[in-house]
């Protein structure tokens, strides 16, 4: 039977990160993955990510997957697709079933990353074919290239459906709306906003009662509901839609590591019932450690570092690294941690109500996350608000305390700070001349960061923006600009359109537009398209 | 259908274009891709009617794990469509309870 020092099962985004920490310091190491691909679901993740450098802030979730492949690869450790694992039992004997053949192999160290599936809703009508996971849509989409729908409906307002959200409108899909259940959207106000000014409604404290259609979705009815939870007759609204889409969480896939014998809790704020490990993730079983959104879930970039402190620590246990080596490399990692688990919606302070000021003492925007979008009045007041005169300078639209910085690393005059908490609220400092260089428009995963020159021209002023969509406008274009709502405010001019290779795909275009609107004036619509 | 241009993503990796037999009918499709995709990309959304109440099921999960888009694939009933690679002359049915024909109702 073949030995390995350790088997990684799963090769998602904490699996590999595991992997190549252990195999980095020496393990023989081996990964197991289900999937034709390596890269988990990150090669879904077409969006830039949150966080700092260390954290591979700013490069999209597909970069970073390709990324961690070939680190794996040059580390020297061996990972295997179309791989099964079908049970892993007592004395670390793992089966895995590789093109219909089973083998059975022996580890000295397992590291389960099995990640989390997603969660479903139960209405009349949601086994009609046109309703799916969210994750499902993005699968389709981002990675076979197919269409998921034409007219969707998302329910819920996590960061998994407003990214997916916008990763519809991307290939051309009309969102109708995000519907969620609670009173405040759930993911990152951001990512809402992003959404909202396109037009996209937000209908909150709203849950769906029915899906209607013969052998389709054809239509989907929604309704208020009340603070018991329960929908409110006469408040349904209908939409004429062929797809649903449900955002509505996702769950640790525990079933494998239940097998190897380890203890399971249930615990809401991680997710659920998951395997219990300790700060290294260790679990109850000796020498079986679980990472990954299967012991939290949470953001890829947590996942990836929760599965360097496993590898660090299966390191340890196989005698690669020396107590003092260990807790090094480990405080590394428990202190990057940390840095993301920080500000309104980390585990602790999700959802929580009572929640109604930034770390700084700003009163946070209701709009913003009732709505999905600030109001023109309450920008100015947050340490990202400019208005000044003569050139370009930065409006910073980032109001809630999340863990994310790239805006302070890539402006090249300083003229943005967060500091060294990484879920402070950036500052503009409206006394460095800014160059207008675009990289923290395009740098920006929120895309919450404006380059605005109030004096572009005599009675216009500019406003640069980050812009993700088909067709790409040209210089000279005319075309609608919408405000934070999404409602059309003023006719626009596109006076610039730059693509660098630094700005990674995100495209830095700048309208003209009446003065008046400057502070109005946030999404470009162009002439024969209509806004929704 | 199919995304014609992406802006962000720059392709798709496709393999050769290669024709699969749907219920009889000629379709088109990308050799590799899942079943569940070709399928979806000709407009074909039923993948199979349950066996009691006779009601149609698609796409769910798209990871393999609701089992919603089995049907039956070269005379093998209960295949997952999102996690089989398409090959040419591939024959896929409509999957009725757990087989290609349509049962009694019970």
């Amino acid at each position: 039977m073949k030995r390995y020092d350790l088997v990684v099962i799963g090769a998602g985004p904490s699996g590999l990160s595991a992997a190549i920490e252990a195999a980095s310091h020496g393990l023989n190491t081996i990964v197991f993955d289900e999937n034709a691909r390596p890269g988990g679901q990150l090669f879904k993740q077409i969006h830039k990510f949150f966080g700092s450098k260390e954290h591979k802030a700013k490069i999209r979730g597909i970069d970073i997957g390709a990324k961690l492949v070939a680190e794996a690869e040059e580390v020297g450790a061996k990972v295997v697709q179309n791989a099964t694992v079908m049970g892993i039992f007592p004395h670390k004997d793992i089966s895995v079933m590789i093109d219909g053949e089973v083998y059975t192999c022996k580890a000295d160290n397992i590291i389960v990353a099995t990640g989390a599936s997603e969660n479903t809703l139960a209405f009349p009508g949601w086994t009609l074919p046109g309703v799916m996971g969210a994750g499902s849509a993005q699968t389709q989409m981002n990675l076979y290239g197919v269409m998921p729908g034409q007219r969707i409906l998302m329910m819920g307002s996590g960061n998994v459906g407003l990214v997916v959200g916008m990763q519809l409108k991307q290939v051309g899909c009309e969102l109708v709306a995000v519907v969620e259940a609670a009173p405040r959207i759930g993911g990152y106000g951001v990512h809402a906003a992003k959404l909202a000014r396109t037009g996209v409604p937000f209908y909150l404290k709203h849950t769906i009662l029915r899906a209607e259609g013969e052998d389709h979705v054809r239509k989907a009815v929604i309704a208020e509901v009340g603070d018991d939870w329960k929908p409110i007759p006469g408040t349904e609204k209908e939409f004429d839609v062929d797809t649903i889409c449900l955002a509505v969480g996702l769950s640790p896939m525990y079933q494998l590591a239940m097998t190897a014998g380890c203890k399971l809790v249930d615990e809401p704020i991680n997710g659920g019932v998951h395997p219990e490990v300790d700060e290294y993730g260790a679990t109850s079983v000796p020498g079986v450690f679980c990472t990954g959104d299967l012991i939290c879930i949470e953001e890829a970039s947590s996942a990836m570092v929760k599965g360097r402190i496993a590898g660090a620590a299966a390191a340890r246990r196989a005698g690669y690294l020396t107590e003092e080596e260990h807790a090094a490399i480990h405080k590394k990692y428990k202190d990057s941690l940390d840095q993301l688990r920080q500000g309104m919606f980390s585990g602790k302070n999700k959802g929580n109500p009572n929640i109604k000021t930034t770390a700084e003492g700003i009163p946070l925007s209701d709009s913003l996350l009732t709505h999905g979008y600030l109001k023109e009045e309450e920008v100015r007041n947050f340490p990202g608000y400019s208005h000044q005169a003569g050139g370009f300078h930065p409006v910073v639209e980032c109001t809630q305390n999340i863990p994310c910085n790239p805006c302070q690393d890539v402006c090249p005059k300083h003229c943005i700070t967060v500091g060294d908490q990484i879920t402070a609220l950036p500052t503009v400092h409206p006394e460095i001349e800014c160059i207008n260089c675009g990289m923290c428009v395009s740098s920006c995963p929120g895309q919450a960061i404006f380059l605005i020159n109030e004096d572009f021209e005599p009675g216009y002023s500019a406003i640069a923006l980050a812009y993700e969509f088909l067709p790409r406008p040209e210089k000279g274009d005319k075309g609608t600009a919408l405000d934070r709502s999404g409602q059309p405010v003023c006719d626009a001019e596109v006076v610039d359109v730059r693509a660098a290779k630094a700005f990674d795909r995100t495209v830095v275009l700048t309208m003209k537009v009446p003065a008046e609107m400057v502070n109005k004036a946030r999404f470009f619509v162009p002439k024969e398209a209509k806004a929704e | 259908m199919r995304v014609s241009e992406h802006p962000i993503l720059s392709d798709f990796k496709k393999g050769r274009l290669v024709t699969f037999e749907y219920d009889g009918t000629t379709l088109e499709g990308y050799e590799g891709e899942p079943i569940a995709m070709a399928l979806k990309a000709n407009g074909i959304e039923i993948h199979r009617y349950t066996t009691k109440l006779h009601k149609p099921r698609g796409i769910f999960c798209s990871i393999g794990r609701c089992t919603d888009c089995v049907m039956v694939v070269d005379g093998v009933p209960n295949v997952r469509t999102c996690m089989t690679a398409l090959k040419e002359g591939m024959k896929v049915q409509t999957q009725y309870g757990v087989s290609a024909k349509k049962e009694d109702d019970e």
